[in-house]
């Protein structure tokens, strides 16, 4: 009976790794016989880094059961650490595998410790006042790097938030953070295999998470937190660990991203609540709880904007409709009982419905 | 002197954020969502504004009477098409998506219609600036109907709410829908009705906010939204006392923020202020006490 | 025999309210112990003050010799109390096993580090831990339901899950609120059987609140009854059931 339902678990996680590699194959195969345009070239790491980011926030919308609108500050967290250290320490580890390796693990770190000391306080609020203070945690994130100047000279590290100026570097000295300007110069080390592993090391982490006694208390506090703390669960701990563990893999999402770029900067647009909200939207899309309804979704939504490029003007807007169609049809109760009534085979619905 | 008018300054900004966080606050209440769209509703509300009084060269007051007829409408389009379905979904974070789908589509409108360039807003208000302690002081006559504006709404809505049939209905709405029902009222009406107050009330603030920033872009609404939201969650999402408080905080705490810290950090003060405050008060100012019953 | 728990003036008010005043119980250990009351008596919110979801206004709670007092629900869980609610609170979106494995949570315990990588210890206690669930399960014949999400169960069978967890948590002390809730006369017979399987089987201290008054005088020992947050009356169930104080409070004037 139970190894019955172990092999499910492990069916129903390989044929999660099996899409993300056959993906991957696929993707390899065209671009090694140039099938691919440029423009989808391109996409390639920016896609694996939204899987990442929309995969670790499911751990703590879809399992932990809380919302969150900050995901965005803990990956801009991670992008500047990461590649603060790329910049740092380019030409003292010169093989740029080992130096990028480690600036994911610091990426990483950092998100997961800016995670943990966010965590701390407001885990105890609930719902949209949750919500609402996780995206304001983002916005000031972003805030306080875009003020954020960090140079380097042979006496060491200078840090300001005035100006570069005020940093009193010698002549030789060099500006790593400048303020809003951000970071230039960062290594390009994300290619596409890393992305890809990457992201099967998040589905690792979080799918043996979930399957594993931690995750099934992290589920009971979703589930019914009154009960769990009656069994003895420890709900600060759980919560803790989904929320860090989520920024951590955020913070690793935003190493990648900004080893793609060779100018990084904290605007709106990247690293503010729109780009929070992109990725929940994601993750509701794709089925809250559902890590593989997340990596399609993910994949999907960032693609649909270029595939409707030929329509120009016209291609957000449909972008939005297409957005409030689907959730009118996925989430309706009149919609999901007309659906059931006249669905032809119950393949329609496996892919729409949540689990 | 140059702080009271900073204060003063605030206090507008203030009464502006108060009158948008009041549309969040009703529609929360009742509706129990985040209308994420709210904040571009303002942006429609300024842009109506914009064509009727500088494209088409319209008197002032027929614009805004035109953005405040358009909005409520629009507002009571999206609650049918966009929200209604889903207000038994099996997740509240369905209605969240959907509104933030309902922003994107405002905003991309928005862009098609007029384009992404900033586009000039010409004050619509006529009202003489006040001098005061010599013409230290100088109260701008945008500054003073924003605020007589938001002290006369915050009257006329406690008024309805509390003298009227229908402001009486909202209140039992949102304590319980299905007694509500029970007791014949007319529970979609009712949220039709709060989702049109809040949309003109939208209207308003963008015809405020426009006058005194007067720069319009589709993405003008956004921010101002979200920042009257953070208000309303930090005087108490629910409470319209809690609005007023939230808004007018905030919007002095902004600008004084930017006065004497730092502009660039003036957000990042505002969210702070309002991390603390929840902590502190997990449920803002004026919020009630939710105890699960066990 | 020695009291397993013993409670002392036990009292809370909300706002102005008093909803318990003076309560105080002595439980041996292994007594089937009921409490029962009106609508509104205070019942629950005796439970709720035994299990720390309230802190107590005045009042010493004693378990098994040991003060707890104010302390947090989980450490009264883990000095030794499990209860299960009125209203079913069962983690409804797990499996049926897993509900009863989040209950052996502090007993069978393995790293993060395990669980993520799959480490030996991961797959030596995940099997320990179902080889306990399953024999749990199947004291409430709940084994062949066990991949079943929990909120599929039927009624009976939720509540009988909730007991099921609680057990695994070791408790020394079981609380069960209003066990036959919603259930047949049949159902109930069984429920009553179960009690006391589970009494003799797991060597349990059992305080529960109930309603159906063939399962009280049919398992219970003794009897405390509540009226208005305060004791009513208390003593060997037959005796307490004849009070006439009693029958008043129940039926009315």
């Amino acid at each position: 009976m139970k190894g019955l339902k172990l092999s499910k678990n492990v069916k129903d996680n390989l044929i999660t790794y099996g899409i993300v590699i056959l993906a991957y194959l696929i993707m390899e195969i065209m671009i090694k016989t140039g099938h691919i345009s440029s423009l989808l070239q391109g996409l390639l790491v920016p896609l694996c880094v939204y899987v990442i980011l929309a995969v670790s926030l499911n751990l703590t919308v879809g399992i932990l059961g809380e919302l969150s609108l900050g995901h965005a500050g803990f990956m801009c967290v991670g992008a500047f650490a990461g590649a603060f250290f790329s910049r740092y320490m380019q030409d003292v580890i010169e093989v740029s595998l080992l130096r990028f390796v480690i600036a994911i693990l610091i990426g990483a770190l950092s998100a997961g410790i800016v995670g943990f000391l966010i965590g701390m306080p407001v885990l105890r609020l609930r719902g949209d006042y949750l919500a609402i203070v996780t995206l304001a945690f983002g916005e000031i994130i972003k805030n306080i790097i875009n003020v954020l100047y960090v140079g380097k000279d042979a006496n060491g590290l200078h840090f300001s938030t005035k100006d570069s100026m005020s940093l009193g570097l010698m002549e030789d000295g060099d500006v790593i953070i400048n303020g809003a300007q951000g970071i230039t110069g960062t290594p390009k080390d994300a290619t596409f295999t890393i992305g890809i592993i990457l992201i099967i090391i998040t589905l690792v982490i979080v799918l043996n998470l979930i399957h594993s006694r931690d995750g099934r208390a992290i589920m009971s506090i979703r589930d019914n937190l009154i009960a769990a703390e009656s069994v003895g669960i420890n709900i600060t701990k759980y919560k803790l660990m989904a929320f860090s563990v989520s920024a951590a893999l955020a913070g690793m999402a935003g190493v990648l991203y900004s080893h793609n770029l060779s100018s990084l900067m904290a605007t709106p647009k990247n690293f503010g609540y729109n780009m929070s909200i992109m990725i929940l939207v994601f993750v509701v899309l794709g089925g809250i709880g559902n890590i593989r309804g997340s990596i399609i979704s993910a994949v999907i939504l960032t693609l649909l904007p270029e595939l409707l490029r030929g329509l120009s003007n016209y291609r957000m807007l449909i972008y939005s409709i297409v957005l409030i169609v689907m959730m009118l049809f996925n989430w309706s109760p009149k919609l999901i009982n007309l659906r059931k009534k006249y669905s032809l085979k119950r393949l329609l619905k496996k892919t729409g419905e949540v689990q | 002197m140059s702080f009271i008018s900073y204060l003063i300054n605030g206090i507008s900004l203030g009464s502006v954020y108060a009158i948008i966080a009041l549309g969040y606050t009703m529609v929360y209440g009742i509706a129990k969502m985040l209308n994420f769209a709210h904040g571009d509703v303002i942006m429609v509300g300024g842009f109506t504004i914009f064509f009727a009084v500088s494209m088409q060269g319209l008197p002032p007051m027929i614009g805004i009477l035109l953005a405040v007829v358009l909005c409520t409408l629009l507002g009571i389009t999206i609650e049918y098409i966009a929200y209604r379905p889903l207000r038994q979904a099996a997740s509240s974070l369905a209605v969240l998506i959907t509104a933030i789908g309902v922003s994107y589509f405002l905003q991309n409108m928005a862009l098609l219609i007029f384009g992404a360039n900033t586009k000039a807003f010409t004050s619509v208000v006529t009202v003489p600036a006040i001098k005061l302690a010599e013409g230290q002081i100088i109260i701008s006559g945008e500054t003073i109907v924003t605020i007589i504006s938001c002290i006369v709404i915050m009257i006329g809505l406690t008024l309805f709410i509390n003298k009227t049939k229908a402001g009486q209905a909202m209140l039992a709405v949102s304590e319980d829908k299905g007694a509500a029902q029970l007791m014949g009222i007319n529970v979609n009406g009712t949220i039709s009705l709060t989702f049109a107050i809040g949309s003109a009330l939208a209207a308003i603030a963008g015809m405020l906010l426009c006058s005194a920033y007067p720069s319009l872009t589709p993405y003008t609404g956004s921010m101002p939204g979200i920042k009257a939201f953070v208000a309303a969650v930090f005087g108490g999402i629910g409470s319209i006392p809690g609005a007023l408080i939230g808004g007018i905080v905030l919007g002095v705490i902004e600008i004084l923020g930017k006065a004497y810290i730092s502009s660039q950090m003036a957000d990042a003060i505002v969210f702070l202020v309002l991390i603390v405050v929840l902590l502190v008060k997990p449920t803002g100012i004026l919020g009630k006490k939710i105890q699960e019953k066990v | 025999m020695a009291a397993l728990l013993e409670v002392k003036n036990l009292g809370i008010s909300f706002g102005g309210l008093r909803a318990v005043d003076d309560f105080e119980v002595t439980i041996k250990k292994g007594q089937l112990y009921g409490l029962i009351g009106p609508n509104g008596a205070g019942k629950t919110t005796v439970f709720n003050l035994l299990t720390g979801v309230y802190k107590p206004s005045e009042g010493i709670i004693t378990l098994d010799g040991v003060n707890i007092t104010g302390l947090k629900t989980i450490e009264i869980n883990k000095a030794g109390i499990a209860r299960t609610f009125q209203n079913i609170r069962l983690f409804k979106e797990l499996s049926v096993i897993d509900n009863v494995k989040v209950g052996l949570h502090n007993h069978y315990k393995y790293s993060t580090v395990e669980g993520i990588f799959r480490l030996p210890g991961y797959f030596k206690m995940e099997k320990a831990m179902t080889e306990k669930a399953m024999e749990l399960l199947k004291v409430f014949e709940l084994e062949q339901e066990a991949d079943y999400l929990a909120a599929n169960l039927p009624y009976g069978k939720q509540r009988k899950l909730e007991i099921a967890r609680a057990l695994a948590t070791e408790p020394k002390l079981l609380l069960l609120d209003e066990p036959a809730a919603g259930m047949n006369p049949n159902e109930t017979r069984e429920l009553m059987d179960t009690i006391r399987f589970v009494r003799d089987n797991f060597d349990m201290t059992i305080l529960l609140i109930e309603h159906d008054m063939k399962l009280v005088s049919g398992i219970c020992e003794e009897l405390t009854v509540l009226n208005f947050g305060r004791i009513l009356a208390k003593g060997e169930t037959a005796a307490v059931l004849n009070d006439p104080q009693v029958i008043t409070a129940y039926l009315g004037e």
